[in-house]
């Protein structure tokens, strides 16, 4: 390994454009005559639109063109799609309701636009936005999803008869019946997830450019995956056939999952352009992104678990009604069904499980993937009936936990997913370890004394990343395929271009996949560049999320350095007149192994373009592309463990300790993947005692900006103790399992196992609230209380 | 519409703006300097952290007409001659960023908040002094990490330049 190679807390390359102010988000994009957009939408959850009269707008000063639903419709504008086909149980396939970028007869939730204002600048169309008048016919709304299945409850789509969308399910129902009937223990619970709001600090926003001489647009945008974007503006809503359409995704601030799909606001700037004639801006301000981003979670589940007489898990039965919101997102199908009940099994050997999921529309904003998407849902399901029922028979929770692990790989559960590597034992001894398990009492004892409830909690979680098998997830619904491509493009001088269908909009690919060619060559990571993100550049690509970048997208930049390799050493030994196989690649030259020959790369590199001097039938050129397709998920697992202060007097938390200890398999960049863990931890915690996207009873988003919807600030998380422990991953080349999800998966049941620890009450729901803290520490205690 | 005189980054900037104009549009738009950034509208994510007038201040919570006259410093007057500053350094040194978006109001907050506490931050000072400045990505553990290590350099430096 050179100073740059794979396994180096390498510095990022990318970091000196945004600590000096000169990132390019695309907010900071300008086009000659660009006009800006500014949205109507609806007040209401759920509403006839009965007319919208613009002619005051129109008026008023700077504004180019209100446009509305009925010219979309009109224009041949497709509706959103959703991408991945689910069947019920019964054979029928999910229940899609019509979603349209601009809607021109029922809204389905609040913040749904209707229409929107394009003016000379953003004031002005803002103004004009509010002097569009729509009448409205208020209709009944729902947005809870148990109460949206009850009869009587609005009917949201007409074609989805008491608001199902699928009601599907997984395992083997029978088997799992027969071991709660010969059970020695059942522990049975419900258990909410509560819905979140991804926040990506920067907003969505768009700049669509249609150019009428050449029919072609370019949409410069926030997204994780601009290819995907692309094909879905073009095969699914007619915006413009694929070579007509430019997608750009250039810096982009964070995405969590939430930039993933094409929303309508993208399809209407594109669409607003080629009406208007102008290059249209939008950017959302929070309340916006609010109201229209997709949220996350939102699950309530019933589960039971069944032990035999040696404390032994004999099955799992779980009950899951999920909450889609108003319209089916682009991925929002897969979401509670193959994310989430395939990890059912966590990192125990279960013989049998089976999960029922049925999936609501309700009058609230769609609902898709969010960092961790099914698995956080699923973990902490697990987590938490694992704790509870350890609980109950009296027995150390990580000690009922190790009895239950899976020691032998690979494993297939009664869930679909195959396990391939992981030493469960070894994470969990780990964390155990550094947290100091062993003496917890002591400090219990002590805080005690300050008047201070102590409480430990832990998490094993496992999750599948290395999003996917293109045939696997094709046989299971999924619209695309999940492979990942690369290019390699070696420069006359010897310096090397990667292009990536991967997207970094924080990861630090611009460094991790740099030091792939630094690992492989010798060379510097200065002499490396990474492109991504314009679909002009790269030729296709299936984007970031999933923890997929490195175990898929990497290593598809692996395969194509193997070809670059296997060439530059043919030519290399035609140069040297040595053999093939003598040939060697260190330190940026290629050598002959046991002589003092050498050819430094550039002038390997410049021989191929030259192309002088060449083997019989070489192509000139130093450039491969190839594409790679996972052979299976990858399965990041590890142990967490939390440790709480409760003031009983107030009901605050405080984490007094976190310690995480992960299995990524190989590493590239330790500060990188340090990084995500303590993001994700971050993103966890705040579920499990912050974040909550409440609506009242009309529909209307309580939690719609930074005033009401509390997100984690420096002062509401400690530092992190991380370590990892190393099971390679036999699935791909570099042994990666991927590290971006796991922090928000792993840690909320951590939290919720200490707090309820601390108090002597496991009733305690997320977010775990001061207020919700201290009246189930009330309950716990009524006699203390009463004092 | 008003027009303001301000001085950005040692540069005068004039420009007529309507009255509701805020600080971080005449930053953005008039000034061209697109490195301080939009992330609420609340006032709540610290996004927007410039100095005006020596002192940290959410331009989105100004009206550009306000700081007419003033002296504003942006992220992208932090640097001298390409030299980083040492906040941007520690926060390159110690991975304190990763999209970058909140990275700007929050190398400002802490470069105003290391000159007023100097070398006696510590990890809970810093904790709470950034309770204006919302990060998604880093969970902050390293952007308090990168604050510390700048303070402690900083005053390494005035203590070796006394």
């Amino acid at each position: 390994m050179g100073v740059d190679g794979i396994g180096a807390r390498v510095k990022r390359k990318e970091d000196r454009r945004f600590i000096t102010g000169k990132g390019r988000y695309t907010d900071d994009m300008t086009a000659p005559g660009m006009g800006f957009a500014a949205f109507v939408r609806s007040p209401h959850a759920h509403a006839k639109v009965k007319s919208i009269d613009a002619s005051a707008a129109l008026d008023m000063p700077g504004v180019e063109a209100v446009l509305t639903g009925e010219q979309l419709v009109g224009d041949g504008v497709g509706n959103l799609i959703c991408g991945w086909m689910i069947h019920s149980k019964d054979g029928t396939p999910m229940k899609m309701g019509a979603w349209r970028a601009l809607e021109p007869e029922i809204v389905r939730h609040v913040g749904q636009a209707v229409a929107v204002v394009v003016a000379d600048t953003l004031a002005q169309a803002r103004d004009a936005a509010e002097a569009v008048v729509v009448d409205y016919e208020e209709l009944p709304a729902v947005v809870d999803a148990v109460a949206a299945l009850e009869p009587g409850a609005p009917q949201i789509h007409p074609e989805a008869e008491n608001n199902l969308i699928y009601d599907w399910e997984i395992g083997d129902e029978a088997a799992v019946n027969a071991a709660f009937d010969s059970a020695k223990h059942v522990t049975s619970m419900e258990i909410s997830n509560n819905r979140l709001v991804p926040n990506a600090m920067e907003p969505r926003a768009a700049l669509a450019d249609y150019d009428e001489a050449e029919e072609h647009y370019t949409l410069w945008t926030t997204s994780q995956n601009p290819h995907v974007a692309r094909l879905v503006l073009s095969a699914f809503y007619n915006i413009a056939p694929e070579h007509k359409l430019r997608v750009i995704a250039p810096d982009v601030g964070g995405g969590f999952g939430s930039k993933i799909y094409v929303y309508p606001e993208e399809m209407v700037c594109l669409w607003a352009s080629k009406r208007t004639g102008r290059p249209v801006k939008w950017v959302a301000d929070r309340t916006e992104a609010f109201l229209t981003d997709a949220h996350g979670r939102d699950h309530k589940s019933h589960a039971e678990i069944a032990l035999d007489e040696n404390n032994r898990i004999t099955a799992l039965r779980v009950k899951t009604v999920a909450n889609l919101g108003a319209y089916m997102s682009l991925f929002s199908s897969s979401v509670p069904t193959y994310l989430y009940a395939t990890l059912l099994s966590g990192q125990y050997d279960i013989p049998a499980i089976h999960c029922n999921v049925k999936t609501v529309y309700t009058n609230t904003t769609p609902v898709d993937a969010y960092r961790g998407a099914g698995r956080p849902e699923a973990t902490f399901l697990v987590e938490r009936i694992m704790e509870t029922t350890a609980r109950e028979i009296g027995m150390d929770p990580a000690e009922f936990r190790r009895k239950n692990f899976i020691t032998e790989f690979p494993h297939q559960t009664p869930v679909i997913m195959c396990y391939d590597s992981g030493d469960y034992n070894a994470s969990l001894d780990a964390a155990m370890k550094a947290a100091d398990y062993a003496n917890f009492g002591a400090r219990k004892a002590e805080a005690a004394s300050r008047g201070k409830l102590r409480g430990i909690g832990m998490s094993c979680y496992i999750e599948a990343c290395g999003i996917a098998p293109s045939q696997a997830v094709g046989s299971l619904g999924a619209g695309v395929g999940l492979w990942e491509s690369a290019e390699v493009r070696v420069n006359p001088v010897g310096t090397i271009e990667v292009l990536t269908g991967s997207h970094s909009h924080g990861q630090g690919h611009e460094t991790t996949f740099a030091q792939l060619v630094a690992d492989r060559f010798g060379v510097g990571t200065d002499t490396v560049q990474i492109v991504h993100g314009d679909t002009d550049k790269v030729q296709f690509g299936m984007g970031t999320y999933g923890s997929r970048s490195g175990a898929v997208g990497m290593s598809a930049v692996v395969k194509a350095l193997d070809k670059v390799e296997a060439k530059a050493k043919k030519l290399a030994a035609h140069l040297m007149e040595a053999s093939e196989g003598d040939i060697v690649v260190e330190g940026g030259e290629f050598k002959v192994a046991g002589t003092d020959k050498s050819t430094p790369f550039f002038q390997l590199a410049l021989a191929a373009y030259t192309a002088h001097n060449m083997p019989e039938g070489m192509e000139p050129g130093l450039k491969e592309g190839a594409f790679y397709d996972p052979t299976n998920f990858t399965f990041p697992a590890g142990t967490y463990i939390c440790e709480v202060e409760v003031d009983p007097d107030t009901g605050k938390t405080e984490i007094v300790s976190f310690v995480a200890a992960d299995d990524f398999g190989k590493i590239i960049n330790p500060m990188i993947v340090e990084g995500q863990v303590h993001g994700g931890l971050t993103q966890g915690i705040g579920q499990a005692l912050l974040e909550n996207a409440a609506y009242d009873e009309s529909g209307q988003l309580i939690t719609a900006s930074y005033m009401d919807y509390c997100m984690p600030r420096a002062d509401d998380v400690p530092s992190f103790n991380l370590m990892t422990t190393e099971t390679i991953c036999p699935g791909n080349p570099l042994g990666m399992k991927g590290c971006g999800e796991a922090g928000a998966i792993g840690s909320p049941p951590a939290v919720i196992n200490a707090i309820t620890d601390a108090i002597g009450n496991n009733e305690l729901e997320m977010p775990a609230t001061p207020e919700r803290v201290w009246r189930a520490l009330q309950a716990a205690q009524p006699a203390q209380a009463a004092e | 519409m008003a027009t303001v005189t301000i001085t950005v980054n040692g540069k005068k900037r004039s420009a007529t703006v309507e009255d509701r104009t805020l600080l971080v549009n005449f930053l953005r738009e008039n000034a061209g300097l697109t490195g301080t950034h939009v992330g609420c509208d609340t006032s709540q994510c610290g996004a927007c952290v410039v100095h005006v007038d020596g002192k940290a201040v959410k331009s989105c919570t100004m009206l550009a007409a306000q700081a007419d006259g003033a002296e504003v410093v942006t992220i992208e007057g932090l640097a001298q001659g390409g030299e980083l500053h040492p906040v941007q350094a520690a926060f390159h040194e110690h991975h304190g960023l990763q999209c970058g978006f909140c990275t700007p109001g929050m190398i400002m907050a802490a470069t105003d908040m290391i000159n007023r506490y100097g070398a006696k931050l510590d990890e809970a000072t810093i904790r709470k002094e950034l309770d204006g400045n919302i990060c998604r990505c880093t969970g902050y553990h390293n952007i308090v990490k990168a604050i510390k290590a700048a303070a402690d350099a900083m005053a390494g430096t005035a203590q070796a330049a006394e």
